[in-house]
């Protein structure tokens, strides 16, 4: 490869700021609500009030038949199933607007369209459902019999899954057992924009043109085609500026089939615009994990082995291409972390209800495992009475032991796990903190300090994905890449950005290899019928892929341009060098722009041979290893309890964090800063609880607590960077990392707060009401020690 | 989330919205700052037949000293009192409530008017002007009536005001230079409505002293008994458990974390009690 100078710091490992930035900064972002269009019909749904219900009748006001539609209505297409190729997996039938039942509160049973939102919302309310309640199933640990939300199954799991490598063995030899209950409580995803479809009929191309608020673009217009039986080259998906997706953004929404086929049928525009209301109660919930944990130990607390058994509460259906068991399968198959032991066993239950449906939200099943094994991991500190984060670091895997493969087959590259504790523990001042403690432990305080080691599963490929059994399976990345006349380059890509700062980061790989200025580089996403096909944005691979593909793609080009760029010097090809966006040969140069306005604009100064060699290219990228590129890292969070209110107070948390090889540390720590903020509303503030009807007790943000700025601890940011052995560059992934330790290092150091009484938290989020319990507990455990 | 129709007038004057109110037979309501009507709004909770908007009315934005007394025009912003628009012998405690409410941007437009007619248990002005003893000025068809916060709120969203009146004003005495106060919120994050808030006032001069508790489920209670018991305790100090039973007897509390709360802020508030 050619010398990869980068003379105006503006290549890999430049924290340059976002070229995205300037429109968002100004308010010149387009999202769908921003468009306009003649004729654009807007959309309102009208949804279950009841959680699980028999629908009787549906009555359209009188006048309305082309105003209001049903599913009777949307003839030829076809409910949503989602099928996870595993044994005994159970489909759910998810028809965009219901059918013949109601399985969720805010599940669509009719549309209805208008010129404004408020008209089809004053035509929702005059529509009249009548409904015959069921007994709803809103609590997946306590299912038992009758009623089911799919009658058809006669049973209540989506899936169930079980794995053991002879954990009874070992637990024969363990001097310590320690068994655990934690629960992760349901979220909602909340990005900041909610979902938002705009759909049209396009004469000029005989074409369905779908503009959506999503990571997954290409999928969607496969899903869109599958589903109203087009074929998909009559379908194009736009992503224009999306607001935050976090895996909400990259399952096809009933809604999305409703607008399209509303666009099809009658060739005009429509939209529907989430609100919050909608966003809070029908399409955008997650997690709710329930674990059981029994680890087996020897008297230090080495670990001998884990038996987890996992129940996630799935809700009413299967998610599309994600399924309702990501979540459990996942958990089963990622729970032992960063931590070397060899037996293990799992069962998981992912068990339908009558609420929405989960998606795999930011962290995926890692934010609950994290918090289970974490919190594990501490109490059998307690229980041999060490230091945890002493326990932690001798349990952790080593890194001369890379790449290690874990009990359940993954294949960890590589990686100082021990390290990042270390430097965290270091940071965070452990004897000042413990001498802090000490001296306060009479007050009106209590203060303790909490770890917690992670790993992020980044850009698992194929292998991975074929062996999860989900509806689809990632395979090389492309991008394709050309230079204008002009000498700019054009980046395509099918992956999506919604806030990564993407078109700045694969910009800065394109400068790295072909040293054009990066206001001359253009990435374009979002948009199906000018990029090439990629399953997308999610579990954070884009970087590591789309960043490969652009590489691959730029070298190509630079591969093409070399002999012309010899021809123009009049030197053989093998010594002419590029660096910093120029040719040199050895007795004169030519910039990169200059031989691609030749290669265009003046062919007649090549010969033939160069002249059809061609300024357009497809890079196609694939890992050397795509089993998965595995970034870690630890937080540490000091918290203070408030012994008379239960309200906590972070005093200071720090993150030590290695995702490889940062393109843009400066996009890097807005990723971690941003995930580290959900993490913090997971542990402290976000719920959405249900009623025993399934009513949701939260539709707003007044109800549903989620953190702002005057919430988040100054987080201090520490990285390390070992570069992954399989990808370019030695990049890793990092945008689900921040999210997924921070509930198990506050809940840690909450813990570590009472240690010594045998109280512990457990359940998410940690409310003053919930801290209060514990704390009066702890007292009364005090006062019957005599303290 | 949008609202169901409704007729939208914007009146120029006291006189006009109260013209507006009686005109409409009931199914008018006034729209002030919008922040906790606009929501009800889009909920579609409330269905108004018509919006009277007064935020253009500037008479409900004079504040002005009257004798021994300040009155504050209902149409004042959270922020213009944060800001400082009260003059000084009355802004400390209640530039104290106005900066602890919601963000900001809720605060450029929501009144304290507005805060009182809505009448959200949990809200900080029905708790701050019920400390001060404060009183509405109402105007309605029939002309002008006075009536003392502390009385206002019926149960929670509801007040004793008819639904022709209109909130035109607070008047509040002023504090003389010796008085002390200590406004205390509890809540899970910053901009939240409190689970538990206490505002106690204690004037030595004139021997006024109100401790009050507000609570997200019930009006706000005025403790008469810790009041009395504080002004004649030299120290101003309070047993807890006198507060604990004072707690209980206010009927507040759901359970023993609310008791704890309400306790606790209670007690510090008195505990911190500061010169204005
Ligand atoms: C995110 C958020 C957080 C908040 N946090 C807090 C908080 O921490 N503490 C707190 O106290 N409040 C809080 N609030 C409420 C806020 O203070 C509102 O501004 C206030 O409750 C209503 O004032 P408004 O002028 O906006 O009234 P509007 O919303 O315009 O009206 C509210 C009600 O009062 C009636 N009304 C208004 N003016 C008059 C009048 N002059 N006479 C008769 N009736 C009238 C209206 O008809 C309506 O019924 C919060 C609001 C939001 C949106």
């Amino acid at each position: 490869m050619d010398d990869a100078i980068d003379a105006a710091g503006q290549g890999i490992g430049s924290s340059v700021l976002r070229k995205e930035d300037d429109r968002h900064m100004r308010g010149r972002g387009r999202f769908i609500p921003d468009f306009k269009m003649d004729g654009l019909s807007e959309v309102a749904f009208v949804r279950s009030p009841l959680a699980h219900a028999l629908i009787v009748s549906i009555a359209k006001p009188a006048g309305a038949a082309g105003w209001v539609f049903i599913r009777d209505d949307l003839a030829g297409v076809k409910p949503i199933r989602s099928v996870m190729r595993a044994p005994g997996f159970r489909a759910s039938d998810h028809h965009p607007l219901a059918h013949g039942k109601v399985r969720f509160v805010g599940e669509p049973i009719a549309m209805c369209v208008a010129p404004s939102r408020a008209l089809a919302e004053d035509l929702a309310e005059s529509v009249d459902v009548h409904l015959e309640e069921l007994t709803a199933v809103v609590d997946a640990k306590a299912v038992n019999g009758g009623p089911y939300v799919h009658d058809e199954w006669g049973a209540h799991t989506f899936l169930e899954t079980s794995s053991d490598n002879g954990i009874e063995e070992i637990a024969k030899a363990a001097a310590v057992t320690v068994k655990r209950e934690f629960h992760m409580s349901r979220q909602v995803v909340n990005s900041m924009e909610g979902k938002a479809i705009l759909a049209y009929w396009d004469d000029l191309k005989s074409q369905l043109v779908v503009y959506t608020s999503t990571q997954v673009p290409h999928m969607i217009r496969t899903g869109i085609a599958e589903h109203l039986g087009l074929d998909q080259g009559a379908v194009r998906v736009v992503a224009p500026d999306v607001g935050g997706g976090f895996g909400y953004k990259c399952v096809l929404q009933a809604e999305e089939l409703c607008i399209a086929w509303l666009a099809m049928t009658f060739r005009k525009p429509f939209r529907w615009t989430e609100d919050r209301r909608e966003h809070l109660t029908s399409g955008a919930n997650c997690r709710e994990h329930f674990y059981s944990v029994t680890a087996y130990a020897d008297v230090r607390g080495k670990l001998l082995g884990i038996d987890a058994e996992i129940t996630v509460d799935a809700g009413a259906y299967s998610v599309w291409p994600f399924t309702a068991c990501l979540e459990a399968t996942m958990a089963a198959g990622h729970f032992p972390g960063p931590y070397a032991f060899k037996g293990y066993r799992s069962k998981s239950w992912s068990v339908a209800t009558n609420k929405p449906a989960i998606l795999p939200y930011r962290g995926v099943a890692r934010t609950g495992i994290c918090f289970a094994m974490e919190l594990t991991i501490d109490a059998v500190a307690r229980a041999v009475g060490r230091e945890p984060w002493e326990v932690r670091r001798e349990n952790l895997v080593p890194e001369d032991a890379m790449p290690y493969v874990n009990p359940t087959g993954k294949v960890y590259d590589s990686g100082d796990y021990r390290r990042s504790l270390d430097i965290a523990v270091k940071e965070i001042d452990l004897p000042a903190v413990r001498r802090k403690q000490a001296a306060m432990a009479d007050g009106g305080h209590l203060i303790g300090v909490g770890f917690a080691n992670y790993i992020e599963m980044t850009a698992h490929g194929t292998k991975l994905f074929a062996a999860v059994g989900l509806p689809f399976v990632p395979g090389a990345e492309p991008a394709t890449l050309r230079f204008t006349p002009d000498g700019g380059l054009e980046i395509r890509v099918g992956v999506q950005s919604h806030g990564q700062g993407m078109e700045t980061s694969l910009a800065q790989i394109a400068h790295e290899v072909l040293g054009i200025d990066l206001g001359k580089i253009a990435v374009v996403h979002g948009d199906t019928e000018l990029t090439p096909f990629s399953t997308g944005t999610y579990a954070s691979r884009s970087i590591t892929m789309a960043g490969g593909a652009v590489a691959e793609g730029c070298r190509i080009l630079a591969e093409r341009m070399r002999p012309i760029a010899a021809h123009l010097l009049q030197c053989g090809a093998d010594s002419v060098v590029l660096r910093a966006g120029t040719f040199y040969g050895p007795s004169g140069n030519i910039s990169v722009p200059e031989v691609a306005r030749t290669w265009y604009m003046r062919p007649e100064q090549l010969s033939g041979e160069l002249s059809v060699c061609g300024l357009e290219v497809l890079g196609l990228y694939r890992p050397k290893v795509d089993t998965g590129q595995y970034s870690y890292g630890t937080h540490a969070a000091v918290v203070s309890i408030d012994r008379l209110t239960g309200a906590l107070r972070i005093l200071d948390y720090v993150i030590v964090e290695d995702c490889g090889r940062r393109v843009n540390p400066l996009i890097v720590a807005g990723q971690t800063y941003g995930g580290a903020a959900q993490g913090i509303g997971t542990a402290l503030l976000e719920e959405m609880q249900f009623d025993t009807n399934g009513q949701p007790l939260a539709s707003t943000l007044a109800d549903y607590l989620m953190p702002g700025a005057a919430e988040m601890p100054n987080i201090r940011l520490h990285h390390i960077e070992t570069l992954s052995p399989n990808t370019a560059y030695g990049i890793k992934g990092v945008g689900e990392g921040g999210a997924i330790p921070p509930p198990a290092a506050i809940f840690n150091a909450v813990n570590d707060a009472f240690a010594g009484t045998g109280v512990e938290v457990n359940t998410t989020p940690l409310t003053p009401r919930r801290l209060y319990g514990a704390i009066e507990r702890w007292e009364l455990g005090r006062r019957g020690a005599g303290a | 989330m949008k609202p169901a129709p409704f007729e939208y007038w914007r009146a120029t004057s006291i006189d006009e919205a109260v013209q507006g109110l009686a005109a409409s037979a009931g199914t008018a309501k006034i729209i002030a700052g919008g922040q906790s009507l606009g929501p009800m709004l889009n909920l579609r909770l409330a269905r108004p037949s018509v919006l009277i908007d007064i935020a253009g009315v500037t008479e409900l934005k004079r504040v002005q000293d009257v004798g021994g007394k300040l009155f504050i025009g209902a149409g004042t912003t959270h922020a213009a009192i944060e800001d400082g628009v009260l003059p000084a012998s009355a802004a400390g405690l209640m530039q104290a409530v106005a900066r602890r409410i919601a963000y900001r941007a809720v605060r450029n437009r929501g009144t304290i008017g507005g805060s009182l007619a809505h009448a959200d248990p949990a809200a900080d002005w029905i708790l701050a002007l019920t400390a001060l003893d404060a009183a509405v000025s109402v105007r309605g068809p029939n002309g002008k009536r006075s009536v003392p916060v502390q009385s206002l709120m019926r149960a929670p969203f509801t007040t004793v005001l008819a639904e022709d009146e209109l909130i035109v004003g607070i008047e509040t005495d002023k504090l003389s230079s010796t008085a002390v106060w200590s406004h205390q919120k509890f809540s899970r994050k910053v901009g939240k409505f409190a689970d538990a808030a206490a505002v106690v006032v204690l004037d030595d001069t004139s021997g006024f002293c109100r401790i009050v508790l507000g609570t997200p489920d019930a009006p706000p209670v005025v403790m008469r008994s810790l009041a009395e018991a504080l002004l004649s305790d030299s120290k101003r100090r309070l047993p807890l458990d006198a507060i604990y039973s004072a707690v209980q007897t206010a009927g507040t509390a759901a359970d023993s974390f609310d008791i704890q709360l309400q306790t606790t802020v209670l007690a510090r508030a008195i505990e911190k009690l500061v010169l204005q």
